[in-house]
């Protein structure tokens, strides 16, 4: 019997995940990283954002988003050093750093928004 | 190739050369690969930035402030902007890879490319919208 490969659940992560980086993360750089710092719109009130964040519903979207993005991101760049860099021959440790980094970023992610009262 | 190769113990060695490890600056094609490649840093490091404003606003009024301070700084800002240029040239190169993914039928025919990455830059539009809605609106 073949043995079960894990890589079309890496690819289906890495599919979703662009999909939803690729709707969401554009404007929300633009807006909190470039537009709100260089005043070119006022930052929202700590009273609006913590609302916001307050609806479940923001925060299970949330969360979805970052462990799918980061997942996609894993998965990428780890075939960008494979090619990029040609270091292929260090994939073990290249796979440890790269999906282990999203799985601790996901946690990181669920203790940041679930925490929240 | 012998339908039948021989056993042997030994893998076969192929005359190949190993390409420069800077075989993407060669072309304009492979430098635009190598950029879409990219910008996976730059999406996990917009989410520790994302992750890093959703702690501050947990933690108080003025931790929030404090981030926001920090993100004013020259260094984090610049780094944000070259972010914002990777994660667009990611949504641009993903949507319009789209078609391509994705083949969908419908009555027995293949809908047009045109329209599966219209479809994909309008959803964009609505989750642009959404967000804007949601952090300036209300």
């Amino acid at each position: 019997m073949a043995k079960r490969s894990i890589e079309p659940l890496l690819w289906l992560l890495f599919s979703a995940g662009g999909v939803v980086a690729a709707l969401l993360v554009p404007i929300l750089a633009l807006l909190l990283g470039v537009a709100f710092p260089l005043g070119w719109l006022a930052a929202p009130s700590y009273e609006h954002l913590l609302g916001v964040l307050r609806h479940p519903l923001t925060r299970v979207v949330l969360f979805v988003f970052c462990m799918l993005s980061l997942f996609h991101g894993a998965h990428r760049f780890r075939y960008t050093l494979y090619d990029g860099l040609q270091i292929k021959h260090l994939n073990e440790v290249i796979n440890v750093l790269c999906y282990g980094g999203a799985i601790a970023g996901s946690v990181w992610a669920a203790y940041v928004l679930f925490r929240l009262t | 190739m012998n339908e039948h190769p021989a056993y042997t113990p030994y893998h076969p060695r192929w005359l190949r050369s190993r390409p420069s490890t800077y075989w993407w600056l060669k072309r304009r094609a492979y430098l635009a690969f190598i950029t879409r490649e990219l910008s996976s840093i730059f999406i996990a490091w917009f989410i520790v930035y994302l992750l890093l404003l959703i702690r501050a606003v947990s933690q108080s009024d003025a931790s929030y402030r404090q981030f926001l301070a920090w993100s004013r700084h020259p260094l984090v800002l610049l780094l944000n902007v070259v972010t914002l240029f990777f994660v667009v040239f990611h949504a641009v190169t993903w949507f319009n890879l789209a078609p391509k993914a994705m083949v969908v039928r419908m009555g027995g025919k293949r809908v047009p490319a045109s329209l599966i990455s219209a479809s994909n830059y309008l959803a964009w539009a609505g989750a642009t919208a959404l967000v804007l809605w949601l952090l300036l609106g209300g």
